[in-house]
C-alpha cells in the first residue's frame, strides 16, 4: 500500500468513528430502542455461537464451557466411529429433499385448482378446513397417530380386521415410516404453503388469461402455458431457500411420530433428534455438540450456496 | 414480485373465475369435477383424524376396550371427560402455565419486534444496514442446541423457571423482517413532520406508527400467540416440576406415560383403581380434546389474518 492511501484511510477512519458519535448523539434513541433486540440477540444467539467450542472440549458442568479440558479432535473421531453421521446426514437430507418436492406439487397444484374451481363460498371452506391442521401441536398429531395406528386399538387396524385383513404394526416397521413422514408433513403444511401461491396466482396479470380465453384457449390450455409458467420463478426461489436448510430437520415432527421407539431410528433418525438424544438422554455431551456444530456449518455452507444461486436468477429475492 | 391483493375475508380472490362462470364449456366442467374431487379428498382427509379423535372421546369405556377407536358412537359417554375434570387442578394449572406464557410472551414479542423493525425501517437511520445483518446472520450460523442448552442452564439459571418458556422464542428475526418490510411501505413523510413538530422517535412510533400497522401487529400477534400455545419444547428441555408443566407438554406426559394418566385417574377416583377399570385410552383422547379445543375453535376467524401474514411476508422488504 502507497502511503497515499493509508492517509485517507486515516482519514476516512477518524470520519466514520466521527459519524459514529454524531449518530450517537442525534438517534441516540433510535439506537435505544434497538437495545433489547441487540441485547437479546448476543445472548440468545452470539454467546451460544462461541459456545461451538464444546465440539473439542470434554465438557465438565462444573467447569463450564469455556474452562473445560480441549481433546483436540476426539468428539469428531468418536462420531465418526460410531459410524452414524452418514446416515444422519442421508435421512435428514433425503426427507427434506421429499418435503420440498411434495410440497411444491401439493401446494401449486391446489393452490391452482382452489384459484380457478367456481364456487366462492365452498371454496372458502374447503380452505379453511385444509388450514385446520397447520394450527395444531405435534402433541396432539402424536394423539392423532396413536388413536389411528394403534396396534389394538387403532382405527385404521380395526378397519383390515373387520375387512379380514392382518393388523398392521406401524411402530415396528421402519421401513414403511419415510412414507408415514412425508404423508404426515403434507398433511400439516399444504393448507398454509399454498397461501403464498395462491397469493402469486392473484398477482398474475389477468389480461393474459382474458386474452387467452379470447383466443380459444381452455382452461389445460391457459393452466398449462400460463399460470404454471408464470409461477415457476416464485416457485424457483421457495424451493432453493428451502434447499437452504435442507440440513435442518423439523425436530418437532420426527420426535414426536417417532417417540421411544427406537428400533425405528434407522428410518427416522435426523441429526435434531441424535443432537437432542446425545445432549438429554445419553449425556454424550461431546459428541452432540460435534454433531451440532457439523449440522451448523452444513447448513451454512447450503444456505450460502442457495443465496448464490437466486442472486444470480433473480437478484431481488436475494435473502442477502 | 407483485403484491398480491388479499380480500378482507382472507381468502385470495380470482378476479378470472368470473368469465370461466359465463362460460361453462367441457373444459371447464371437467377442471371443476377433477379439481373439487381433488380438494375435497383432502380436505376429507385433514378432517377426519380430529373427527376420529373427539369420537373416541366420547365414546363409553367397555366399547373402546372391546372394540379399540371406533368410526362412529356406538355409545355415547361422556366418563371420560368425567375423570379428566374430576381432579382438574393440574390440567388447570397446565392451563394457566400455558395463558400466562401466551400473553405475556406475545405482548412482549410483538412490542420488540415491531419497534426493532421500525427502527430498521427508517431510512434515515445510518447504521440500519449493519444492525440489519447483524440481526441477519444469526439466521445463517447458530451454534446449535448444545451450547444453547449449557447457557440457559448453567450461565442464566432458566430451569424450572417461567422465563425458560417465554425468553427463547421471544424475539424472531423473521418476524422482525417482516414488520421490517410493512413498515417501509408506510409513507416516510409520517415521520418527517411528526418530526417537525417534535415527536420523540419512540412516540412517533408509539403514537403514530403502531395505529397505522394494526394488520401487521394482528398478524405477529397470532404467530406469536400460536408458537407458545403450541409449545412443549421448550418445557420439555427445561421445566422438571410437574406444577409448572404448560399444557402441551402435560399432554405429552399423559399421551406417552401410562403410569402419569393412571395416577390422574386414580386421584379423581379418590381410591387407587387396578388399571383395568381405568378408561386409559378415552381419558387420552378426552386430555386431546380439552387441550387443542381453544385453540380449534378460534382458527376459522383467525385464519385470514394468517393468509394476510403470509402474504406481507413473502414480500421481502
Amino acid at each position: 500500500m502507497s502511503k497515499k492511501t493509508t492517509s485517507a484511510g486515516i482519514i476516512r477512519k477518524a470520519s466514520l468513528s466521527h459519524t459514529i458519535k454524531m449518530e450517537l448523539r442525534n438517534n441516540w434513541l433510535l439506537f435505544l430502542m434497538l437495545l433489547p433486540a441487540i441485547v437479546y440477540v448476543i445472548i440468545f444467539a452470539y454467546w451460544p455461537m462461541s459456545g461451538v467450542v464444546l465440539a473439542f472440549k470434554d465438557f465438565k458442568t462444573r467447569l463450564g464451557i469455556y474452562n473445560s479440558p480441549w481433546v483436540g479432535m476426539q468428539n469428531f473421531k468418536f462420531l465418526q466411529i460410531s459410524g452414524k453421521l452418514g446416515l444422519l446426514t442421508r435421512n435428514t437430507l433425503l426427507y427434506n429433499l421429499a418435503f420440498i418436492f411434495l410440497g411444491v406439487v401439493l401446494e401449486m397444484g391446489f393452490a391452482i385448482i382452489l384459484n380457478e374451481v367456481i364456487g366462492r363460498r365452498f371454496k372458502k371452506g374447503l380452505q379453511t378446513v385444509m388450514f385446520l391442521p397447520y394450527f395444531i401441536s405435534w402433541v396432539v398429531v402424536s394423539a392423532i397417530m396413536f388413536n389411528m395406528f394403534n396396534y389394538e386399538k387403532g382405527t385404521i387396524n380395526n378397519m383390515l380386521n373387520s375387512l379380514g385383513m392382518p393388523r398392521f404394526d406401524l411402530y415396528n416397521s421402519g421401513s414403511s415410516w419415510p412414507l408415514v413422514l412425508i404423508i404426515v408433513n403434507a398433511w400439516k403444511k399444504t393448507g398454509y404453503g399454498m397461501v403464498v401461491y395462491l397469493a402469486a396466482i392473484t398477482g398474475l396479470d389477468q389480461e393474459i388469461f382474458e386474452a387467452a380465453s379470447i383466443d380459444g384457449a381452455n382452461i389445460w390450455q391457459k393452466t398449462r402455458h400460463i399460470t404454471i409458467p408464470s409461477l415457476v420463478p416464485q416457485m424457483m426461489i421457495l424451493v432453493l431457500l428451502a434447499l437452504g436448510n435442507v440440513f435442518r430437520g423439523d425436530f418437532g415432527m420426527f420426535y414426536q411420530t417417532v417417540k421411544d421407539n427406537s428400533n425405528l431410528l434407522p428410518y427416522t433418525d435426523i441429526l435434531d433428534t441424535y443432537v437432542y438424544r446425545s445432549l438429554m438422554q445419553t449425556g454424550d455431551i461431546g459428541m452432540s455438540a460435534a454433531a451440532g456444530l457439523y449440522q451448523s456449518v452444513l447448513c451454512f455452507v447450503t444456505i450460502c450456496a442457495a443465496n448464490l444461486l437466486v442472486k444470480k436468477l433473480q437478484p431481488d429475492y436475494a435473502l442477502f | 414480485m407483485k403484491k398480491a391483493t388479499v380480500s378482507p375475508k382472507g381468502t385470495v380472490s380470482s378476479p378470472h373465475h368470473r368469465f370461466s362462470r359465463r362460460t361453462l364449456t367441457t373444459d371447464v366442467l371437467l377442471f371443476n369435477g377433477i379439481g373439487y374431487a381433488l380438494l375435497i379428498l383432502f380436505a376429507l382427509l385433514c378432517v377426519i383424524p380430529f373427527y376420529l379423535v373427539v369420537i373416541s372421546s366420547f365414546q363409553a369405556e367397555n366399547v373402546l376396550i372391546r372394540e379399540g377407536f371406533p368410526l362412529y358412537i356406538k355409545e355415547f359417554s361422556t366418563a371420560s371427560y368425567g375423570l379428566v375434570l374430576k381432579a382438574p387442578e393440574s390440567i388447570l394449572r397446565a392451563y394457566g402455565v400455558t395463558i400466562l406464557v401466551t400473553a405475556a410472551g406475545t405482548l412482549v414479542s410483538v412490542f420488540i419486534n415491531t419497534m426493532t423493525g421500525y427502527v430498521l425501517s427508517r431510512k434515515d437511520f445510518k447504521a440500519r444496514n449493519f444492525f440489519s445483518f447483524f440481526f441477519f446472520f444469526t439466521t445463517l450460523f447458530s451454534g446449535g442446541l448444545v451450547p444453547w442448552y449449557i447457557i440457559c442452564v448453567r450461565y442464566l439459571n432458566l430451569k424450572n423457571t417461567i422465563f425458560a418458556l417465554i425468553l427463547p422464542m421471544l424475539f424472531s428475526v423473521w418476524n422482525m423482517i417482516i414488520a421490517k418490510s410493512f413498515m417501509s411501505s408506510l409513507p416516510m413523510a409520517i415521520t418527517e413532520s411528526a418530526k417537525i413538530d417534535g415527536a420523540n422517535d419512540f412516540r412517533i412510533y408509539i403514537r403514530l406508527i403502531v395505529p397505522l400497522s394494526t394488520p401487521l401487529i394482528a398478524t405477529l400477534s397470532l404467530f406469536s400467540a400460536l408458537a407458545y400455545w403450541n409449545d412443549w419444547y421448550n418445557c420439555m428441555l427445561y421445566i422438571t416440576k410437574t406444577d409448572m408443566y404448560n399444557l402441551q407438554y402435560y399432554l405429552q406426559t399423559m399421551l406417552n406415560n401410562a403410569d402419569a394418566i393412571r395416577k390422574a385417574a386414580s386421584m379423581s377416583n379418590g381410591a387407587v383403581t387396578s388399571s383395568a377399570q381405568v378408561p386409559l385410552e378415552g381419558m387420552k383422547m378426552a386430555m386431546t380434546v380439552v387441550a387443542t379445543g381453544p385453540i380449534v375453535l378460534l382458527y376459522p376467524f383467525v385464519q385470514r389474518y394468517f393468509v394476510k401474514g403470509l402474504t406481507i411476508g413473502a414480500v421481502k422488504g
